[in-house]
């Protein structure tokens, strides 16, 4: 392997079935046509920008499609914090360090005043997005979620509730018996017009029946969000990836979300980020996160093959400042968020903290230039 | 090779032809947006010289002092004897420094007003007597001027004479940036110049000693400085041949606060890359992880650099600067960096033998 793959590299084979000889630079000059034209990349295409390609070589080439896609210089980012409304959880997904049982001593729940209180200190720090999850807690009634969407509506109207992830609004639909359809209906006429793409993890059956096998296939999450697009909502697309995934299924992953953008055109954003096995089940096999040249290589991947997204997303939150800095220059037009609060990647004790200020200094010294964007990327402030 | 940048298409020619680059090539490598572009050179010249080889030494730095007669602006680590945090080991204690698994000793230190030389030698001497198969790497050109200055012993002499005791390399540091005008704001004149560091390490070549480079950047520098610092190294190379490696040192803002902010990575990839591809004539380019942090060393190793250093566990000068790094990595974690880069580790000693390759 000439680069850094992590997933297992299989001999690339054309439509004939005949292993290809072409050098990775012809491969890579063959696809940037591709790209340029608009002609859209297929499995083969993506499994060799995954496993062999040079990795600046892609990183240039995601460079060139991003300006092509987000002409000039800016790099948006969004303030916004990331609180939770309960840790409780029935799921049992192995990649989870944040979650507990239901009456585990270390369980908890807040109310919907203290829901709004976290929504409140956001808002108090200029927050435009409080992206808003939570564990599977059966005990919950579907009043409490509409609740706290309303009140946040009415009370800080400059916030955007970018509120459950899907299997959130799945779980949601089993213990009302409501159909899923009617969840987000009832969401949608609280006030909320997105929802965050967590809870992806990778999308294949394979990784999902080994890692999260009480949350369903990947059909789940994207019924999920083809449901809310068609009803008009925005979503973001995540991935999680470095635990038990190969190729195949990060392709998988890549397909289902860019077949369902061409479907629905509800999706804003990618957002990738690496596993954190700290304190969850899967560390016993699996010590550390993926490292920066396999993100960089998944973001430029991403730009490449998602040609029906806008944006995508370098995480400097999950990845450290530095990754984020150097991945602008492999394809991400967006910096993410302040994520005052974060609790999640904490629990695999992995924390990160950023001001608006230093998210500003870091995107100008790396050659950009920051622009602050609402929820659903309408820019709001150049600097 | 395509460029966002198209003035970098004559200089991909130059590289692929094996062609030397100018300083006004040097300089587009700093100006220009394209960064990659930069970096994918710095990486097919890389390749072409090691291939996928990364290297890396288990080694230990060892500061026999931070009393320093002189007060450079850019330095956290210096202190006046008597002063609070100043230390002096003595010979026992440095020997006692170097632990079983060691290959080697990087030794630098501040330019004490009392040490005689002959301390230094011995020094060396109790070192190689204890541990004979550790290869000493010590002295920058700075403390062997600074022998001359204080002893008046010349460099030939006291080069010789440590050589004798067991000094098999020297450092690079103490080149800072070759630059008077630098030199006078940044109070570092009482330190040996560019003609002196550079005559000193043409001695060291002389005697059969090989030695690094280094260039500190990232505080109130130029381009054209960065640029004709590395041009002067391949001058100095040209002329001796025995430099090893290159390694460009980020300064680390710490106490000494010459700009608001560290360089960020952007900057240092570029500058890894530019000194590949200016310094043709140069074996090896360190990314020296301690300073970049390890995210940035690992995607250097797609920037022109084949070395991530090694081991360090007590790298006071750069800590007491404030390098965030923690000292210490184990074997282990150096393995990770390059293989997260899909690189192939090779152990090695101070002189570049292969001691292992972790296929």
């Amino acid at each position: 392997m000439p680069a850094s793959c992590p997933w297992n590299a299989t001999p690339s084979t054309t439509s004939s079935g005949f292993t290809t000889r072409v050098s990775p630079d012809t491969r890579l000059e063959r696809i940037r046509d591709h790209a340029l034209d608009g002609k859209r990349l297929d499995r083969e295409d993506g499994r060799f920008l995954l496993t062999e390609a040079p990795l600046l070589g892609i990183g240039a080439l995601a460079s060139e499609v991003r300006f092509a896609r987000i002409p000039g210089k800016v790099v948006t980012f969004v303030i916004d914090s990331n609180p939770n409304y309960t840790n409780v959880c029935v799921t049992d997904c192995q990649f989870c360090a944040f979650y507990r049982k239901p009456g585990d001593p270390e369980a908890w729940t807040l109310t919907v005043d203290e829901v709004l209180g976290k929504v409140e200190s956001a808002a108090a720090q200029g927050a435009t997005t409080v992206l808003l999850q939570g564990g599977h807690n059966p005990e919950l009634p579907l009043d409490y979620y509409l609740t706290i969407v309303r009140e946040t509506r009415r009370r800080f109207p400059q916030v955007t509730p970018h509120f459950f992830t899907a299997s959130e609004i799945q779980t949601l639909a089993q213990t009302t018996s409501l159909p899923l359809g009617d969840v987000l209906d009832r969401l949608w006429d609280a006030g909320q017009r997105t929802l965050p793409g967590g809870g992806a993890e990778v999308l294949s059956e394979r990784v999902r029946k080994r890692i999260a096998p009480k949350k369903g296939g990947p059909g789940a999450w994207l019924e999920v969000h083809r449901e809310a697009h068609r009803r008009g909502f925005k979503s973001t697309a995540t991935m999680m990836y470095g635990h038990v995934e190969g190729v195949d299924d990060l392709l998988d992953h890549f397909d289902a979300v860019r077949e369902l953008q061409d479907l629905s055109g509800g999706f804003t954003a990618f957002v990738p980020w690496s596993f954190k096995p700290g304190n969850t089940l899967l560390e016993k096999w699996i010590k550390r996160y993926q490292g920066p040249n396999a993100y960089l290589r998944m973001l430029a991947v991403a730009r490449l093959y998602l040609d029906n997204f806008d944006h995508i997303q370098a995480s400097w939150f999950s990845e450290g400042k530095r990754t984020g800095q150097i991945a602008l220059h492999f394809g991400a037009d967006d910096w993410g968020g302040t994520l005052f609060e974060e609790n999640v990647h904490k629990a695999a004790d992995y924390v990160n903290r950023i001001t608006v200020d230093e998210i500003i200094t870091l995107i100008q010294e790396s050659g950009f230039t920051p622009a602050q964007r609402t929820t659903e990327y309408e820019i709001l402030r150049t600097y | 090779m395509r460029f966002s940048d198209h003035r970098l298409d004559p200089l991909w020619e130059k590289v692929q032809a094996g062609e030397r680059l100018s300083r006004d090539d040097g300089l587009l490598l700093f100006e220009t947006e394209d960064l990659l572009g930069v970096g994918r050179m710095a990486d097919h010249v890389k390749s072409r010289r090691e291939g996928d080889r990364v290297y890396f030494v288990l080694n230990r730095y060892i500061s026999p002092t931070n009393v320093c007669v002189l007060s450079c602006a850019f330095c956290g680590f210096a202190r006046k004897k008597g002063e609070a945090g100043a230390f002096e080991y003595t010979i026992e204690d440095i020997v006692g420094m170097v632990s079983e698994e060691v290959r080697e000793v990087h030794i630098v230190g501040g330019h004490h007003p009392d040490w005689p030389f002959e301390y230094y030698e011995r020094m060396i001497g109790a070192l190689h007597a204890a541990r004979p198969e550790v290869q000493i790497k010590a002295f920058t050109a700075a403390e062997i001027d600074y022998f001359w200055r204080r002893w008046r012993i010349e460099p030939k002499d006291s080069l010789t004479r440590l050589q004798e005791a067991g000094l098999q390399t020297m450092p690079g540091g103490g080149a800072e940036m070759f630059s008077s005008r630098l030199a006078k704001s940044l109070r570092y004149a009482g330190k040996a110049d560019a003609d002196r560091w550079c005559e000193i390490h043409g001695i060291a070549h002389s005697l059969g000693i090989r030695t690094n480079a280094t260039m500190l950047y990232g505080h109130v520098e130029t381009h054209a400085e960065r640029v004709d610092h590395l041009l002067r190294l391949r001058q100095q190379q040209d002329a001796s041949g025995g430099f090893l490696t290159f390694i460009a040192l980020p300064y680390q803002v710490g106490a000494t606060r010459l700009v608001p902010r560290g360089t960020p990575p952007t900057d240092n990839l570029r500058t890894i890359a530019a000194a590949r591809l200016l310094l043709d004539n140069f074996p090896h380019v360190e990314a020296y992880w301690v300073l970049l942090g390890e995210e940035t060393a690992s995607v250097a190793l797609h920037f022109g650099a084949d070395d991530v250093n090694g081991t360090l566990e007590d790298e006071r000068v750069q800590h007491m600067a404030g390098a965030e790094t923690p000292a210490g990595v184990a074997r282990e974690q150096l393995l990770r960096m390059i293989h997260d880069a899909g690189k192939l580790p090779v152990e090695r000693d101070a002189l570049y033998n292969v001691l292992r390759v972790y296929n």
